[in-house]
Formats: C-alpha cells, structure tokens, sequence
C-alpha cells in the first residue's frame, strides 16, 4: 500500500517535469545567454531537488514556479562560487541577481510573458541545420518533448548512451558555433523553418512507418510530433507551412487505429474499415488546412501534403476518392518539391485516375532513380500495378524483392504474403 | 492516450459570485493546454435541471427529466484531453481544479473509435 502510494507520488512528480521541462529549458537558456548547456544543467539540478523536496512534503500548487526559483537559485549560487574563474558565470550571476533584488515574482512573471518566445528560439536552436539529422531529433525530443535519453533511445531502437552521446555533442557543437539564441529573421529564416518541419516530419513518419523493428507504427512518436506541431502552430499563426504541417499530421493520424490489423499487420488505404477514422482529428485536420490556405503566400510542401490527405480523409468509401484532383496536387507538389517519392506516390494517383498502364509508365521511368534503388515501396507499387495488369510472374518477383528490402517485420510479412498470392493468381487462367 | 474529464452540476450548491479573476485565470490555463496539444475539445452543460435521461430496458423507452443528484459540482463541464498518461490527465485536471477553486472531476479513458 505506502509503495503504491510512493509510486504515485513519484509518477505524479515525473509528470510534472516532463510537463514543465520545455518551459524551464527555455526560460532558462534566456537568462543563460542561450547556453542550453547550461540551461539543461541547472534545470536538472532543480529537479533533483524536487524529487527530494516533493516526495516528503507533496508537490507544490505551482511546480513550474518553484522548479524556476530553484533553478536560478542554483545559478546564482554557481556565480558566487564561480566568480573568479568563469566570466560567462559572472555575467549570468550579474542578470539574475539583478531580477532576484526585483523580487522573484517578478522575475516568474517574465518567464511566462515570454515563454512563448522563449519556446520557439529553443526549437529553432534544436533544430539548427549545422547539426546531423539524428542529431536535430534527438535534441528536439529531449528538450521540447522532455523525453528521457532511454525514452529517446527506445523509440530510435539504439542505446541510451548513443542518444547521450549525440545530445552532448549537439549541444557542444552549438556552443562553439555561438549560435544565438533568437528567433532566426531573413535571410535565413526560410531555410531554419524548413528544418524546424523536416525534424517534427521526420519524427511523425518514423511513428507512421517505422524504419526498423517488430512493429509498423509507434503511434506514441506521432503523438509527440504532433504535440510538436499543435505547439508550432500556437507560437507561429502566421506561418502556412508550419500550419500545413500539422493538418497533414491530424490528418494522417485520423487514420492511425484503421491501417493497422488484428495482428499488427498493416491495412492499406483502401483495405481500411473508414468508420475507424477518428473523426475529430479529420475535422482539426481540414480546420488547420483552411487556416493555412486562408494565410498569404505559395502553397509549400506541406499544405499541398495536406490538401491531397485531405482528398482521403473526405470520401467517406474509397471508391469515392477524387484521384483525379489528387494526382492534380501530386503534380504541384512535384514541382515545388521535385523528389523520386513524390513521383512514385503521382505515379500511384494516375494509376487510381487513369488505370494501372498509366501508372505503370511514370514507375518504370523511376527505375533507373538511384535515390529509390533500396525503397521498398517502389517494387512494391510496381507489383500492384503489374498485378492488377494481370502480369503475375512479374507480380510475384517485385513483390519478392519489396519483402527483402522492407525494413520493419511487419511490413516485410505484408509483400511475402502479396509474393504469395500473386504466385496463385499465376495458376489461374 | 485520450481522456474525458467531467464534472456534473449540482443545484443544492450555493452559486458563487462570478469571479472575473478566475476567469481570466481560467482561459489563460485553456490557452496553454490547447497550445501544449493537450486540450482537444471543451464545453460546459447546461444546469442539471435541465438535464435528461433516456432509457431503453425490456423493450421500452423512459424519457426522465432532471435534476439528478449524484452530481457534486455547481458548474458542469467536460474537456477531452490527449495526453501521453494517465499521470498527464490527472496532472491537467489538477491544474484546472486549482484554477475552479475547488470540485470533483471524473477521468474516463476515451478508447477508440
């Protein structure tokens, strides 16, 4: 009974810091001269108090605060000590004391005015393109999701110390380039948001189909993402991508519990049972996609994304799909952002739109693309084509292929069991 | 993880002056859960004498008209949360009981569809 109750109380506390994490790094790094080095250092020292302090006397009505006040408490602290020795400790010493002879709630209230601000300098310093991809994603989900390393390093299926490791090397090569702190403005901000979406996308999809492991989908990483891009949307209204973005992720997660079978196996687009779509992310979905089209600008790469899952999340059956419409924005798409996938997934919507042949055609121009030499899915859409052109023995032989480049287990079950069938369908007249 | 957290009204709670303090409190703290992507959806409910039962039992309808009083809260209202766990439900529903100034809500884990 007391060790239930203990666990509690600790759940209880763990909850409050993954909640707060963002907030505080953030805040922190403000009045660290954005050294999130630092910031991480102090705010981890906070919690360690707070799990002492908690545990006996409970959690405090305002955690967030209290975690705040120690945390520079402890800077302050680290100053005295330091003095002598560190003129970057001296100098954040200097600020905080200045705000602490303010008052403490002073110095809260300008946390929370700016947290905001604060929250998205982290983002795009998470996300700074001078870093590795891994790297970029890591980081983000440490510090924006308060995700632990072993967390982290679950979801990526490596070790925890590899995650360590590549989280202190990010934040070192940060510190050294002295990337400030601050909300990038032009020139560079177009190329800085591009990563900040690329690293929520990417997070989202490894959720969707993951590249490696047992399972197909870890709906809790597209969670995160998702959680990612509502936040995005809240500190950015202005921006159409970052709105783009996260319809196409409400969109696609409305989909999330109908793609995947009894076994885990998973159910494609138009296999799916659609009364399992959730609804109420469909209808965030297309609520975010009027806001981002309502915004000034050309339509990017995530809001063409979008519009064309918007297309699916709209037919009620599939044989109600606008394919026609869709393979219209896959040819958008693939002049705003020409790429060998899109290509692929165009050449998919004119199969749906104009029959297998046409598809066929777009595919085989892929072939030769050493960008796809290893993507499964291109002998697997080759296949469904060939197959439904009712050439078999070809059939069999890409999706045969499909099965050993396929990178999760149940995903390469999938096209073994399509190998199969087409094998059958070889027998028949 | 999805949760529906409510609170029933009920009518033998004396009704408290209307705070503009806690309301303003109130939708900063729905602002801030909405941002988080925590908060999915809100509404409050009309008064519980207002309220409606419909039953079906051994092939019959019963239409009963409220108030019902298993309710404990003056004020009904109900969020739908997406949250990592349970520990996260329990953790904003705490927040907006603080911000209420006092009441019971129930946590209902949404599954499905």
């Amino acid at each position: 009974m007391a060790n239930a109750q203990a666990r509690d109380v600790t759940a209880a506390i763990e909850t409050v810091i993954r909640l707060e994490w963002a907030r505080l790094v953030a805040g922190l790094a403000r009045y660290c001269g954005g050294d999130i080095t630092l910031a991480e250092e102090l705010t981890q020292d906070a919690v360690v108090a707070a799990l002492e302090q908690w545990s006996r006397d409970g959690v405090p009505a305002n955690p967030g605060a209290w975690l705040m006040t120690v945390a520079k408490r402890r800077a302050v602290d680290q100053f005295r000590r330091n003095r002598e020795l560190d003129r970057k400790y001296a100098e954040i010493g200097r600020a905080l004391e200045a705000t602490e002879n303010d008052g403490t709630a002073r110095f809260d209230q300008a946390i929370s005015d700016d947290i905001g601000d604060d929250l998205l300098r982290l983002i795009f310093i998470s996300c700074h393109p001078m870093l590795s991809v891994p790297a970029r994603v890591a980081l983000t989900l440490r510090l924006l999701g308060g995700l632990t390393t072993a967390e982290i390093a679950r979801a990526y299926l490596v070790s925890e110390p590899t995650i360590a490791q590549r989280i202190v090397r990010a934040k070192k090569a940060l510190a050294s380039a002295h990337v400030p702190f601050e909300t990038p403005g032009s020139p560079e901000r177009p190329a800085r948001l591009a990563s900040v979406l690329e690293v929520i996308y990417l997070i989202y999809n490894e959720g969707y189909s993951a590249t490696a492991g047992q399972d197909w989908t870890r709906p809790w990483l597209c969670h995160e993402a998702l959680r990612l891009g509502r936040l995005l949307v809240q500190l950015m209204p202005e921006e159409p991508e970052a709105a783009g973005l996260t319809a196409l992720m409400e969109l696609q997660s409305s989909r999330l519990a109908a793609r995947v079978g009894p076994t885990g196996e998973p159910v494609l687009l138009l296999d799916q049972d659609r009364s399992r779509w959730d609804q109420l992310l469909i209808g965030r979905g297309l609520a975010a996609l009027d806001r981002a089209l309502a915004l000034r600008g050309e339509r990017g790469p995530y809001v063409l994304q979008a519009c064309i899952a918007a297309c699916h999340a709209r037919a009620y059956h599939g044989e109600q799909t606008d394919w026609a419409r869709i393979t219209e924005l896959y040819e958008v798409l693939a002049q705003v952002m020409p790429s060998p996938i899109v290509e692929l997934n165009r050449a998919v919507a004119v199969s749906m739109a104009f029959g297998p042949a046409a598809g066929l055609a777009l595919v085989d121009q892929l072939a030769a693309e050493p960008a796809l030499r290893e993507y499964h899915l291109l002998p697997s859409v080759r296949g469904d084509l060939l197959l439904k052109l009712g050439r078999a023995r070809e059939a069999q032989a890409e999706f045969e292929r499909a099965s050993t480049l396929a990178g999760n287990a149940k995903e390469r079950e999938l096209t073994a069991a399509r190998a199969r069938s087409a094998a059958e369908h070889r027998g028949e007249p | 993880m999805r949760f529906l957290g409510y609170q029933l009204g009920d009518p033998s709670v004396p009704m408290p002056p209307p705070d503009p303090a806690m309301f303003a409190a109130m939708g900063e703290f729905v602002a801030e859960a909405t941002r988080a992507g925590v908060l999915l959806a809100t509404g409050g409910t009309a008064p519980p004498e207002q309220a409606t039962k419909v039953r079906y039992a051994d092939g019959e309808f019963t239409v009963l008209d409220g108030p019902f009083t298993e309710a404990k809260e003056l004020v009904g209202g109900w969020a739908l949360m997406e949250v990592r766990d349970k520990a996260e439900a329990i953790e904003w529903t705490k927040r907006f009981l603080a911000i209420a100034g006092g009441g019971e809500s129930t946590l209902r884990e949404v599954v499905g569809p």
